[in-house]
């Protein structure tokens, strides 16, 4: 691991009671939902992570405690860095504190994982889907979210199929 | 028709985004797009005007969402690689470079030096190709209509060099995980040799028609300013962070298939505004060609294809003789590959800036999940924060400068 990176792990895992892995060149720090907020902007302004490349989050169905990860991948320019937050959410309490404040860009990408995952961010000033329709039901990225298909209408089962098919009204 | 009237859009949704003036009346909420030529594609703005000034312009995505991360993970490695060229439909080799790039990593699978110099050369041709369809779109907002199409001329020749390589115009899937599909046809390098030769007096062109052009500079210059700090927060990257200010371009900071070996420029301007955009862009151009010609010059013979049976396929004239290679055809083309309980994050410089592409493999042949970082969506969110004040003309070149590509912004 980078010094640099050594450094503010250490801080990290004193402070906010982090702990991190190791892969493939990457470091992942796991930090509690609460303090996600002080984290970026700690990382922000003491370590020079001015941008938040990426906001996603990944479902670990059927496992319930973490259920989801929320993911930051923050990028310092100036030391040509990156560093990798990751939050277990766990299914009983499927609540993140936004940030927004920290970062603008967390707006729309928050807005993502709720669309996709059924994840709320507290604190989030515009909370709408954003890529699904708005009167969606279910998260479709979930993985207990079927991918879905459409069973072809033959003779045998026209009027089956025709019973339940959704027209578009006039 | 006469009884025909016009629907009011309902506030409600967009209560908290809307000022006050608007639930009085005083302003008004006008739609634009979906379906409106100069947005690009299926992007709707709502925009709460005040007389011709805009006061909110808040975008509406999602019309062209096809769920391709979620398709994505019901495939096979080698098989969800098709999915990745439509998701930005003007960079589909750029979209397959991130993609192996990720996967190899994601493996520890090494590319030979042959195929990382020619990814090398089709992801620059792609990003000239990338350039001009944003320079002919631009100028055709802008009611230059000959620019538009003096560069699909050109690009038109690029893609003819995609079809030679991979039998495709854009959804070429040729960069595959451990090399590339096949070797490039002997006629590859003179017809990029022939691109070579002509680009630089047709960039002259283009640029003789637009640099210099009062209309242009009247409806660019101080259009739009982005300043360096809002475009960070926003995590705007690509041209239109480096048009206002900030040198960061991946292929310089953190080099991938073998860029550092290249000599090149990373264009910068400082202003923040259209015109810097649109210099940047046309610098960029003419640095993609400087790539290419050093690829060119030095590219290495051997193989394009790593020789890791266990996740490349072996090649067509081995399966007649060699029982192994029969099961790792089998074997690859329907398992497909295993990749080990770990994740990646990798990113790649696309023409519109950093393309990420979070990969989780959970020891099965399949992506446990697939997270693409595309740069259009993060530098559309900062439309709203630019086009505040300006009036709906500017908009358009505004929307134009930021160069989005819907497919790669709703995914």
């Amino acid at each position: 691991m980078d010094n640099r990176l050594d450094k503010i792990v250490q801080v990290l895992r004193e402070q906010a009671g982090a702990t991190f892995e190791e892969s493939r060149g990457e470091v992942h720090v796991f930090i509690n939902p609460p303090q996600i907020a002080d984290v970026l902007s700690f990382l922000r302004d003491q370590h020079e992570f001015s941008l938040l490349s990426a906001l996603t989050a990944v479902d670990y169905w059927p496992q319930e405690n973490p259920r989801f990860h929320v993911i930051y991948q923050l990028t310092s320019l100036t030391q040509n860095l990156s560093i990798q937050l990751r939050i277990p959410v766990n299914a009983a309490q499927l609540k993140v504190p936004t940030a927004t404040g920290v970062f603008a860009m967390a707006n729309w990408r928050e807005r993502e994982v709720m669309d996709m995952f059924g994840i709320e961010f507290e604190g989030h000033p515009d909370p709408r889907r954003i890529l699904m329709p708005p009167d969606w039901e279910g998260h479709p990225l979930r993985k207990d979210y079927p991918l879905g298909y459409e069973e072809p209408q033959f003779t045998f089962n026209f009027e089956e199929i025709d019973v339940r098919k959704p027209y578009a009204k006039e | 028709m006469a009884d025909y009237q016009l629907e009011e859009i309902p506030v409600g949704p967009y209560r908290h985004l809307v000022s006050e003036r608007a639930i009085s009346g005083e302003t008004m909420l006008l739609n634009m797009g979906p379906q409106h030529p100069s947005t690009h594609g299926v992007l709707r703005l709502l925009l709460e005007l005040d007389g011709e000034v805009i006061i909110n312009c808040i975008p509406d995505i999602g019309y062209l969402h096809t769920g391709i991360e979620k398709n994505m993970e019901a495939k096979t490695f080698i098989k969800a690689e098709v999915m990745c060229d439509r998701l930005d439909y003007m960079n589909p080799l750029g979209n397959n470079l991130a993609y192996c790039l990720a996967v190899e990593k994601l493996v520890e699978l090494d590319v030979p030096p042959r195929a990382q110099a020619l990814r090398v050369i089709l992801v620059e041709l792609q990003r000239i190709a990338s350039h001009l369809v944003w320079l002919g779109t631009f100028g055709l907002d802008l009611a230059a209509m000959s620019v538009f199409l003096y560069c699909f001329r050109e690009r038109e020749r690029i893609l003819d060099i995609f079809e030679m390589v991979s039998g495709q115009r854009m959804m070429t899937t040729y960069i595959r995980p451990g090399g590339l599909w096949r070797d490039v046809p002997v006629e590859f390098e003179a017809a990029v040799r022939k691109i070579m030769q002509i680009m630089p007096a047709r960039i002259d062109e283009y640029e003789a028609l637009l640099t210099k052009n009062p209309l242009l500079l009247d409806r660019t210059t101080k259009i739009g300013l982005l300043s360096k700090e809002i475009a960070l927060s926003y995590g705007v990257t690509g041209p239109m962070l480096r048009a206002s200010g900030v040198d960061w371009d991946l292929r310089k900071a953190r080099p991938y298939m073998g860029y550092e070996q290249y000599d090149f420029r990373v264009p910068t301007r400082e202003e923040g505004d259209t015109l810097a955009r649109y210099y940047v862009r046309v610098q960029e151009m003419r640095e993609s060609l400087k790539i290419i010609e050093q690829a060119l010059a030095k590219l290495p013979m051997g193989p394009v294809q790593s020789n890791n049976r266990k996740f490349v396929p072996p090649p067509r004239s081995e399966l007649g003789t060699s029982m192994e290679a029969l099961i790792h055809h089998f074997k690859l083309w329907t398992e497909g590959f295993v990749a080990p309980r770990a994740s990646v994050y990798s990113a790649v410089e696309s023409p519109r800036g950093e393309l990420g592409v979070y990969l989780e493999g959970d020891g099965g042949p399949k992506p446990y999940r697939v997270f693409w970082r595309t740069p259009s969506f993060d530098n559309l969110a900062v439309i709203s924060v630019i086009t505040k004040g300006h009036l709906v003309a500017d908009l358009i070149a505004i929307l134009a400068s930021v160069d989005i590509v819907l497919g790669d912004i709703d995914r």
